[in-house]
C-alpha cells in the first residue's frame, strides 16, 4: 500500500484534477475546501492510516476515517477512488441521479469507505468516539481519525463531544481541524470568530498539535506521524492544521468566494494548465 | 372483564429489567444515558455490565452520534433519556447519523406523554411518535405496560435497525401476561366485539379496556386491540375488525397530528375508509398536575374513549 513522497505527490495533483473535474460536470458542489484538504487525505490514506481492502463496515482491528465536513465529499470520493475502494469512472456519476457519489457523503447506497453521513454540520466528533471507544471495548488497538471544518466548530455538539473525549480520556483518535479560517459568509473571523483555537482546545483536555503547512504533503504526513505518537496516553489528540481554501488554483485561493461554487469550462482550463495537464476532458 | 391486574408497575421499570437481562444474553448490547440513570432505571444493566455503560452527561447530541459510532463497531447501543431529549432535542442528529446512515440503535424514551405529571409542557412530549415514524427505517414502538415493555425490549434487540422505544413515567396495571411474546409489528387482538374497533397505543391500552368493560354493561360489544408498534403499522388485524365494526376509535397518549390515530386513518383512506373518532391530544401543550388530572382534562382517559364510541355510534 505504501506508496513514494514522489508518487503520493503526483497523486495529490491527480485529486485535484479529478475534484475540479466532478464539480464543474455538475456546475455544483465544493471545490474550495476539497482543494484545502487534498494533502490530508493522500497522506492519511497513501501513508499514515492502516487499512484493508475490500472495505467492511465493522473494519475490525484497523484504522477508521470519519470525514464530519461532508461538504467537501469531491476530495473524499477522488481519494477513495485513487486508492481502489471504488472505480475511478464512478466519479463521472457525483451529484446526478441514481449516484451512490451524493451531494454529500452516504451510506445508504453502499459506497466503500464511507461509514456514516455526513453534510449536517458539527455531529462527525461524536460518531467518531463512538467508534473509539467501541474499539477500546472490543481490546482494538486500531484508530480513529476525524477531519473538521473550523467554520463547523461553531456547531455546539462538536464541544460536547470534545469535552466528552477527554473526561472519558477516549486517546485513541486524532482529530484535525481543516484550519482555512474562510467558511460560506465569509472570513470566520469575520462570521463568528473562533478565538483562541489552540487555548481551546487545550483547555478541554486535549493534546494540540499544530501545523501551518497543510498544503505541504511532507509536513501533513509528519504532523500526523507526530500525532500518532501521542495516542495512547490518556488524551485525544487534535491538530490544527493551517490550509488555503482553493489550494492549487490561484484564483480559488485568498477568499471564501470558491467554497461551494463550480468553475465554468473557461476557468476549468485555467485551474488544469495550473495543474500541469493540458486535456482537461476527462478522468 | 378478560383483564384483570393485581399489582400497578412503571413501564420504565420494565424497560430497566428487559435492559438488565441484555446484559447478561446479549454481549453486543451497550447502554447510554444522559444522567438520568435512576429515571431510565438503568441500575441493574451498569451493575451487571459496567464496562458496557457509558454515562454521556447532560449531552443529548453527543449520545445520539456516540451510540451510532458504537454500532458501527457491531455493538447495539440502547441510549436511555426522556422521551423529549431522546426525539425532538436531537432531531437532525438521530435523521443523519442514525436513520439515514441505517444504523442499529435503540433510542428508548422514558417519561414520554403527559403522565409525567407535575413537571409540565416543557417535559410532555405530545409530537414524538410524528417526529419518529416519520424518519424513513425507523421502527416506533409505545408498549402498554410493564411486561410488554419488557419484552419490547428484549425484541429490540434481535431486530436490526434504528428503534424508537417509547414508555412512561406513572404506575399503570400491570395485564399483559408475563410470557406473551413480543412481535414487532404484530397487533394483539385483546378483546373481541362487534359494535366498534378500538384500537390503542401505550397508557390507552388499559383504559380502552376500561372503557370497553362499563360500555358493555350498556350493551356496547367493543374490540379492543392493541397496536403496540406504530410503524411498521399492523395493517391487516385493523382492516379485518373494522369489516366487522364499520367504526374505529384511535386512542393514545400523543397529540392526535402525528400520532397512532393518524397512521390508522391514512392506512384506512387508502385501503378501506372507516368512520374514525380519535382519543388523543387536540393539538395543545401539557401542564403540571397529576397524571390522572392531566388525562382526565386531556380526555385522554377510559371517560375520553367511551365518549367516543358513543359519539361515533351516534352518527
Amino acid at each position: 500500500m505504501s506508496k513514494s513522497i514522489e508518487e503520493l505527490k503526483s497523486l495529490t495533483t491527480q485529486i485535484r484534477r479529478d475534484i475540479l473535474r466532478m464539480v464543474h460536470a455538475v456546475n455544483s458542489g465544493h471545490p474550495g475546501g476539497s482543494l484545502g484538504c487534498t494533502e490530508y487525505f493522500t497522506a492519511l490514506f497513501g501513508n499514515v492510516m492502516n487499512y484493508n481492502l475490500p472495505f467492511t463496515m465493522e473494519g475490525k482491528n484497523e484504522d477508521h476515517f470519519y470525514l464530519s465536513n461532508g461538504h467537501i465529499s469531491p476530495v473524499y470520493y477522488s481519494t477513495l477512488a485513487r486508492f481502489n475502494f471504488f472505480p475511478v469512472d464512478e466519479l463521472r456519476t457525483f451529484r446526478k441521479l441514481d449516484s451512490r457519489l451524493q451531494g454529500h457523503p452516504t451510506t445508504h447506497e453502499g459506497l466503500p469507505g464511507i461509514r456514516i453521513a455526513s453534510g449536517s454540520l458539527g455531529q462527525g466528533l461524536s460518531v467518531a468516539l463512538g467508534v473509539a471507544q467501541g474499539k477500546k471495548l472490543d481490546g482494538d488497538k486500531s484508530l480513529v481519525y476525524t477531519l473538521h471544518g473550523d467554520g463547523e466548530l461553531q456547531e455546539g455538539q462538536v464541544w460536547e463531544a470534545l469535552m466528552y473525549a477527554a473526561a472519558k480520556k477516549v486517546d485513541n483518535i486524532i482529530s484535525t481541524i481543516d484550519y482555512n479560517g474562510r467558511q460560506i459568509d465569509g472570513d470566520t473571523d469575520d462570521v463568528l470568530s473562533l478565538g483562541n483555537l489552540h487555548a481551546k482546545l487545550e483547555a478541554f483536555g486535549w493534546t494540540v498539535l499544530e501545523e501551518k503547512n497543510g498544503n505541504d504533503l511532507e509536513a501533513v504526513i509528519a504532523i500526523l506521524e507526530k500525532a500518532k505518537t501521542e495516542t495512547g496516553k490518556g488524551k485525544p489528540v487534535v491538530i490544527i492544521l493551517h490550509t488555503e481554501m482553493g489550494a492549487g488554483v490561484d484564483y480559488m485561493m485568498g477568499s471564501h468566494a470558491w467554497h461551494g461554487k463550480a468553475p465554468n469550462d473557461e476557468q476549468l482550463d485555467t485551474a488544469f494548465k495550473q495543474l500541469y495537464l493540458e486535456a482537461p476532458a476527462d478522468y | 372483564m378478560k383483564y384483570t391486574y393485581t399489582e400497578k408497575k412503571d413501564t420504565r421499570s420494565g424497560f430497566g429489567a428487559g435492559l438488565a437481562e441484555l446484559a447478561d444474553k446479549n454481549p453486543n448490547v451497550v447502554a447510554l444515558c444522559a444522567d438520568l440513570i435512576g429515571s431510565l432505571k438503568m441500575e441493574k444493566f451498569i451493575e451487571k455490565a459496567p464496562e458496557r455503560f457509558f454515562q454521556i452527561g447532560i449531552a443529548e447530541a453527543n449520545m445520539m452520534g456516540i451510540a451510532a459510532g458504537l454500532s458501527i463497531t457491531g455493538k447495539i447501543p440502547f441510549t436511555g433519556t426522556f422521551a423529549n431529549f431522546s426525539t425532538s432535542r436531537v432531531y437532525d442528529q438521530i435523521r443523519q447519523s442514525i436513520a439515514y446512515s441505517g444504523k442499529n440503535v435503540k433510542i428508548c424514551a422514558s417519561h414520554a406523554g403527559l403522565t409525567l405529571g407535575e413537571d409540565g409542557a416543557t417535559h410532555q412530549v405530545l409530537e414524538d411518535i410524528g417526529m419518529m415514524k416519520m424518519l424513513p427505517g425507523m421502527t416506533v414502538i409505545n408498549p402498554c405496560d410493564y411486561n410488554q415493555t419488557k419484552a419490547a425490549t428484549i425484541a429490540i434487540a434481535e431486530h436490526d435497525g434504528p428503534v424508537y422505544l417509547r414508555f412512561g413515567r406513572p404506575t399503570v396495571p400491570v395485564f399483559i401476561p408475563e410470557d406473551m411474546p413480543f412481535e414487532i409489528g404484530k397487533g394483539i387482538l385483546l378483546q373481541e366485539g362487534t359494535d366498534v374497533t378500538i384500537v390503542a397505543t401505550g397508557h390507552l391500552v388499559w383504559e380502552s379496556l376500561v372503557a370497553a368493560d362499563e360500555l358493555e354493561k350498556e350493551g356496547i360489544s367493543c374490540e379492543v386491540i392493541n397496536i403496540h408498534t406504530i410503524k411498521p403499522l399492523d395493517e391487516e388485524i385493523i382492516i379485518k375488525s373494522v369489516e366487522k365494526t364499520g367504526k374505529i376509535v384511535t386512542a393514545e397518549e400523543h397529540n392526535y397530528l402525528g400520532g397512532l390515530g393518524e397512521s390508522v386513518a391514512g392506512m384506512l383512506a387508502r385501503k378501506r375508509p372507516t368512520r374514525q373518532e380519535f382519543v388523543a391530544v387536540n393539538d395543545t401543550f401539557g401542564e403540571s398536575a397529576t397524571p390522572a388530572e392531566l388525562m382526565k382534562k386531556y380526555k385522554i382517559d377510559a371517560t375520553a374513549v367511551k365518549e367516543a364510541v358513543k359519539r361515533i355510534l351516534a352518527n
